[in-house]
């Protein structure tokens, strides 16, 4: 179960908004710095860790990049669209980003509202005005690589990769 | 019930008998391509080991020859990551470097009835070979490497089958256009093309169409195959493959005929594609600072000629910089023995070497405040090609060649001489 206090964008918010071009190699906390800010300037400095992005169609449409990464970097806690680009959704998961596809989710919520998610029976409430939607379900296996931080944690505790140095880990980490 | 080309791919590849829609599958991966944006330390582990490396594929292209000391290091890291793996198909800043994507279609890596996966969203240009091809992100990547497999979640279909035939100075990019602007985004589906009309559609056209697949928001993209495909595979792979062809009780979630003698010259207004495309007419006169041609989409040869044939003789307009980028060094060679490049830098355009480049706004025409600029690329997101001010027409080679010309969004018709056109 997760809480979080909404935020609300529109329909067709590609990743060149979420994560412009210019800040794509750099690391995740300086990509942070610059989410949204074609679209929504100095709302990187309002919102909270735990706020919940509430989006309408084609979340995360567009490129590969790490867009998923600038907004846990962020602390999002989780987003909620009525659709979700796939490979947005894919990046979600092996980021370790919670995002939810949950259609009329964009109408459930004014901003400012309180969002509750659960990943257990897939239900986004709104707290505010009591209505509760059906959030499309996700396998398992999916869910718990997005609440374990991804493919990196995995990949590390079987032997593929080795664990970030602290120094890498300081320069490179999404965490603030 | 049978299975379209998609749900085949993904049965064979996972060992199933039959998937459908909803079905989460892991598949074994044929194909690895990595380009340069994965050696970035904000993305690239180190690997202690690579489960097949010869199934995996290096080409340099977003940042080439790099433009900065970040990007050089990020180069260092991938050609030493060849190197420790013994990654034979490395395609580093030189004679055979390209595009990934191009090069991927003209070294015969995407074989018809495979999986390739590569991080960057144009794979499914692949898709034009039958290759089940997608973007993944960076750490699928590491995964793929470490592993051999990855996973998709199978989605419903949409068949698209064409009839008729293009119209001179009438391009894929074009029937892309109407596409995006009648069907709208594809969330959540796969698109399936076929028809009688791929007779009369060339790979360079059918790798336009997969490619910008991923700007109707598609899953994968694909084709079902025919002759001049499997020539065109068998002609550059020794390897065998087993092409798929849908069944003939295969399901879709809509089946679509387009007759492609209807189409026309199309724009996208700026911002995005989809619902977004008006015919040139409408947005005639509006002036322009920058014209580009290139990218995984349309740096093809067949694109560069048709921008030569426009171009022949004229000049760009004063105001106008005209940047074209070849999809590879090869397709540069090309064109350059058939004196297209000669024509195109008579008529004042600049031809780069090939990179992604301008489309990604990673460099070599990128714009500034308040520009505009008509493209024929991938993306005319805000901020796509530079400064999130300014704002990006997408159209065909043609188009862009002939707003070039003009310095303002004008039709190719007039500048065409060399067939039928409306």
């Amino acid at each position: 179960m997760l809480k979080g206090k909404v935020w609300i964008f529109g329909d067709d918010i590609n990743t060149d908004l979420i994560l412009p071009t210019p800040y794509i190699y750099m690391p995740a906390k300086e990509q942070a710095r610059h989410v949204f800010e074609a679209n929504r300037p100095g709302w990187i400095n309002e919102m909270k860790a735990g706020d919940v992005i509430v989006a309408g169609r084609n979340f995360g449409m567009g490129s590969s990049r790490p867009a998923p990464l600038a907004l846990s970097a962020l602390s999002v806690g989780c987003v909620l669209a009525d659709t979700i680009n796939a490979l947005f959704f894919r990046n979600c998961v092996s980021f370790g980003l919670l995002a939810l596809e949950c259609p009329g989710v964009s109408k459930l919520f004014q901003e400012g509202e309180q969002a509750e998610v659960s990943f257990d029976d897939f239900t986004v409430r709104n707290c505010s005005s009591g209505k509760t939607l059906k959030a499309v379900q996700v396998p398992e296996s999916l869910i718990s690589m997005m609440q374990r931080g991804g493919i990196m944690p995995l990949l590390e505790s079987e032997g593929f990769i080795a664990p970030r140095t602290a120094a890498e880990e300081l320069q490179q980490s999404a965490k603030q | 019930m049978g299975m379209n080309i998609v749900e085949k791919i993904m049965a064979r590849a996972s060992g199933s008998a039959r998937v459908k829609p909803g079905d989460l599958v892991v598949v074994g991966v044929d194909t690895i391509v990595l380009y340069d944006g994965n050696f970035f330390p904000a993305y690239w582990r180190e690997l202690n080991s690579v489960k097949n490396p010869d199934s995996v594929v290096v080409v340099f292209d977003h940042r080439v020859p790099a433009p900065d000391r970040t990007c050089a290091k990020a180069h260092d890291v991938g050609r030493k990551f060849v190197e420790k793996f013994g990654i034979k198909r490395f395609h580093d800043v030189g004679r055979d470097q390209g595009i990934s994507h191009v090069i991927v279609a003209q070294q015969g890596y995407a074989l018809p009835g495979t999986v390739l996966v590569c991080s960057d969203s144009h794979t499914g240009s692949g898709g034009a070979f039958n290759c089940a091809a997608r973007g993944t992100g960076g750490p699928d990547m590491i995964y793929a490497l470490a592993k051999g497999e990855t996973w998709f979640q199978v989605v419903e279909t949409v068949r698209y089958d064409l009839t008729g035939r293009l119209q001179h100075g009438v391009s894929a990019k074009d029937l892309f256009l109407h596409i995006a602007s009648r069907y709208r985004d594809h969330s959540n589906q796969n698109v399936e093309f076929g028809g009688p009309a791929l007779t009369d559609l060339s790979m360079d056209a059918r790798r336009t169409l997969a490619t910008m697949g991923t700007e109707l928001n598609a899953d994968f993209t694909i084709f079902e195959p025919d002759q001049i495909m499997l020539d065109y595979v068998r002609e550059r792979s020794q390897s065998p493959f087993d092409a798929q062809y849908p069944d003939a009780d295969a399901e879709y979630a809509d089946r679509r005929t387009i007759d492609l003698d209807a189409m026309e010259p199309l724009v996208a207004l700026p911002g995005k594609v989809i619902g977004n495309a008006v015919g040139v007419s409408e947005v005639k006169g509006e002036r322009i600072h920058q014209a580009f041609v290139g990218s995984c989409a349309n740096g093809n040869f067949d694109d560069l000629a048709i921008t030569a044939e426009v171009l022949k003789g004229q000049r760009v307009a004063a105001g106008v910089r005209f940047i074209i980028t070849p999809g590879s060094q090869a397709i540069y060679r090309r064109a350059l023995k058939a004196g297209i490049i000669e024509t195109l830098m008579d008529a004042g355009a600049v031809v780069t070497n090939a990179t992604c480049g301008a489309c990604q706004g990673g460099h070599m025409g990128v714009l500034g405040p308040n520009e505009t600029c008509i493209t024929a690329s991938t993306r005319n997101f805000s901020g796509r090609m530079g400064d999130p001010s300014a704002r990006i027409f997408m159209a065909s080679p043609a188009t862009v060649a002939a707003s070039a010309l003009t310095g303002v969004v004008t039709h190719p018709g007039e500048f065409l001489r060399g067939g039928n056109h409306a």
